[in-house]
């Protein structure tokens, strides 16, 4: 029987987007410190302007650096193509402001990172965008939502910070019944745990600073084209299927179907909000992405680890991770990601907030921070610092008790992990 | 744009620049099998904009055509012959695989209609792997992946666009799969059972252009010698290295310089 022969995933994680520099023979993908680049002739350079011809221009649109992470991004998601941003809400918002005008609405999970929450609950409303949340575990509830004015589904592959499990192929159905792309953040599950295009999905976004860079050295975000959602048919993005004066009238799904909204995020979304990448933020990533499946399959080992340690542990009330029988979505868990559900989970501490807190300060290993998926542990109380800006009200709503604590497993010794968290917990309950 | 041909809409891409008013010479640009006029996204606007009106065309249940699917090489060669009768002109032709059997046979058998004729990953025959034809008759992605991975340079799996952001297999995947249900079927069946390739070159009169990949797995570099021998009239081949069957995505500078070079000078 014949098969597809395509490189693969980890070896695409290495070399996807770039051969070695022909000039230089520079085997690493060298840092194009340059904000613009020399035309070759007047023609060239009106050419690239006008998309005519393809290439760089200026650092702000695109950079070689910044590329080769792209199209790597793009590889291992089986995209048609990315865009790199500043960060990963950078990303959310290109994503948004590329395909939404003032007037339209979004049907997202009320299971979602803070920031993100808040851009839509608080932020988007200012410029005419607003939101109905809805819990992302009942696709019926997505479909309830949507209105004649909606014009994007949004969730979290997996929620932060209960790690609801998104059933995509369920949610992708009800979007694209009514019409409408599903963009996911698929942050927390990396291409290395699940490739949502095939489940569904048309947009996939990530904080690329999270498990992808893996070093907490960097900042950055992007977003995926899936490719496959027919905006013409749907009719509803004017921005994809009418002609932009911006760049003389072209209609970038007429001129480049599948990778039309990649094309009009970059054409119009990096230049003119400029929320671009730097190219050594790039460098630094690409240093992440070339070992995320080691990684990835040493944070899903040790986090195995974790939960048996906190499962019937004295001072743990209750535990969230899908990898748990106990877990609403352990099934559906074991059919979306069968190399595991992510490192990231959290835990109720016996004793409540005052509990919390000791286990917090007790930690001697793990790192009390705003951040996810470095490749050191780290532990965080959302309901006091990442998701603080969100009333009692809305916390409750996101399922978020003011006893959880959140774990990003890292890489250490998993003996050493089990071993700091144990004794954390028994601190916190003296 | 749309225009009507034979009672039918007729769509394709113009790079954005309208015909009204102009009356620079016409190049239509035909895409293959189970794609439609975006594989050409990099080659439309830059023609556009250099002297000629671009038609990078939908062939008939392609892109936003209306069908049905044409079953056979002459019927579409026909078909462009009726694109050259609608504007009243003789054309350009620019043709991939299928489209390039498609644009051979219209410079065959419609001298009247045709000015040059360029041809990108085509050969003396198209034999289809069985298993391909199986895929795509039962409309089965691993049809869009084998034409992916077949389509491709070694070079070019691995990306290196200079598209940046844009990967290249991931486009050409995504837009196989795009395609209307039972067209793949359709187009590949008539590439499988086209047997007048040679005939046609040997009819040629005007100058003719091969583009090909030194590691074309769909149309092999040799299989286009048969064709290069028969044509007598004037030509010119390019040969790419590490390029495979999707010469103008994987190479879409020198295709382009090479497309505009050799129209210009017909």
């Amino acid at each position: 029987m014949v098969e597809p022969e395509f490189r693969r995933f980890d070896t695409r994680a290495l070399h996807a987007g770039q051969y070695p520099d022909p000039t230089t023979g520079s085997r690493a993908v060298p840092i194009h410190q340059t904000t613009s680049y020399v035309f070759d002739s007047v023609d060239q350079a009106a050419g690239l302007y006008n998309l005519e011809t393809s290439g760089h221009i200026y650092s702000r649109i695109s950079n070689p650096t910044v590329a080769v992470l792209e199209e790597r991004l793009a590889s291992l998601e089986g995209g048609v193509g990315a865009v790199c941003t500043a960060s990963g809400m950078a990303a959310l918002h290109l994503a948004v402001a590329t395909l939404l005008n003032t007037g339209d609405h979004i049907v997202a999970s009320r299971n979602i990172y803070g920031g993100a929450f808040i851009l839509m609950n608080h932020t988007l409303p200012r410029f005419g965008i607003t939101t109905t949340f809805v819990d992302p575990r009942d696709p019926e509830e997505f479909a309830k939502a949507i209105r004649p004015e909606t014009r994007l589904v949004f969730a979290e592959t997996l929620g932060n910070p209960g790690i609801e499990v998104l059933d995509i192929d369920a949610v992708s159905d009800v979007a694209h019944a009514a019409g409408l792309p599903l963009c996911v953040d698929s942050t927390f599950s990396t291409p290395y745990l699940i490739n949502p295009i095939e489940h569904g999905a048309d947009i996939i976004m990530h904080s690329v600073t999270k498990f992808l860079g893996g070093h907490g050295v960097a900042i950055g975000g992007t977003i995926v084209d899936g490719g496959r959602f027919n905006w013409e048919a749907s009719g509803k993005f004017p921005t994809l299927t009418e002609p932009y004066e911006g760049y003389h009238n072209i209609t970038f799904t007429e001129e480049f179907g599948p990778a039309a909204l990649s094309m009009r995020a970059r054409a119009e979304g990096l230049k003119d909000f400029g929320a671009c990448m730097s190219p050594a933020n790039a460098f630094y990533l690409l240093q992440g992405v070339e070992t995320l499946p080691l990684r990835m399959a040493r944070h899903v080992e040790n986090t195995k680890h974790v939960v048996e340690l906190l499962d019937g542990h004295d001072a743990v009330e209750w535990i969230k991770h899908p990898s748990h029988p106990s877990h609403p979505d352990h099934d559906l868990a074991k059919r979306l990601y069968p190399k595991g559900s992510g490192a990231i989970l959290s835990f109720g501490v016996k004793g409540g907030r005052q509990a919390g807190r000791k286990f917090i300060e007790s930690v001697k290993l793990a790192s009390h921070l705003a951040n996810v998926g470095d490749a050191k542990t780290l532990v965080i109380h959302p309901g006091s610092t990442t998701h603080q800006q969100m009333s009692v009200e809305d916390l409750e709503t996101a399922g978020i008790s003011e006893d959880l604590i959140r774990v990003s497993v890292g890489l250490e010794d998993a003996e050493d992990i089990c071993g700091d968290l144990d004794k954390a917990l028994k601190a916190s309950q003296r | 744009m749309f225009f009507s041909l034979g009672g039918k809409q007729v769509h394709g891409a113009t790079g954005a620049v309208s015909f009204e008013g102009r009356s620079d010479p016409i190049v239509v640009l035909i895409h293959g099998a189970g794609m439609d006029r975006t594989v050409w996204s990099q080659q439309t606007r830059f023609l556009a904009h250099h002297g000629f009106r671009a038609l990078a065309i939908d062939l008939p249940d392609h892109g936003q055509s209306e069908g049905p699917a044409l079953e056979s090489i002459p019927a579409l060669s026909d078909w462009i012959a009726e694109i050259s009768d609608h504007f009243g002109e003789k054309i350009h032709l620019v043709g991939h695989s299928m489209g390039a059997l498609t644009a051979l046979h219209a410079a065959g058998h419609h001298k009247d209609s045709v000015s040059s004729v360029s041809l990108l990953g085509v050969g003396s025959s198209m034999p289809v792997h069985p298993e391909l034809q199986e895929a795509a008759d039962a409309s089965d992605v691993k049809a869009a992946q084998l034409i992916t991975s077949w389509g491709h340079g070694a070079k070019h799996h691995l990306g290196n666009n200079p598209t940046p952001g844009l990967s290249m297999t991931g486009g050409t995947q995504a837009l196989i799969e795009s395609t209307t249900r039972g067209v793949l079927s359709v187009d590949l069946a008539a590439c499988s059972s086209y047997e007048e390739a040679v005939v046609s070159a040997e009819n040629i009169e005007c100058r003719t252009l091969f583009l090909l990949g030194s590691e074309d797995k769909m149309t092999p570099r040799k299989s286009a010698q048969p064709l290069i021998d028969a044509v007598s009239a004037e030509k010119e081949i390019v040969d790419f290295s590490s390029t495979g069957h999707m010469v103008m995505i994987e190479e879409p500078d020198l295709v382009r310089q090479k497309l505009l070079a050799h129209m210009t000078s017909s």
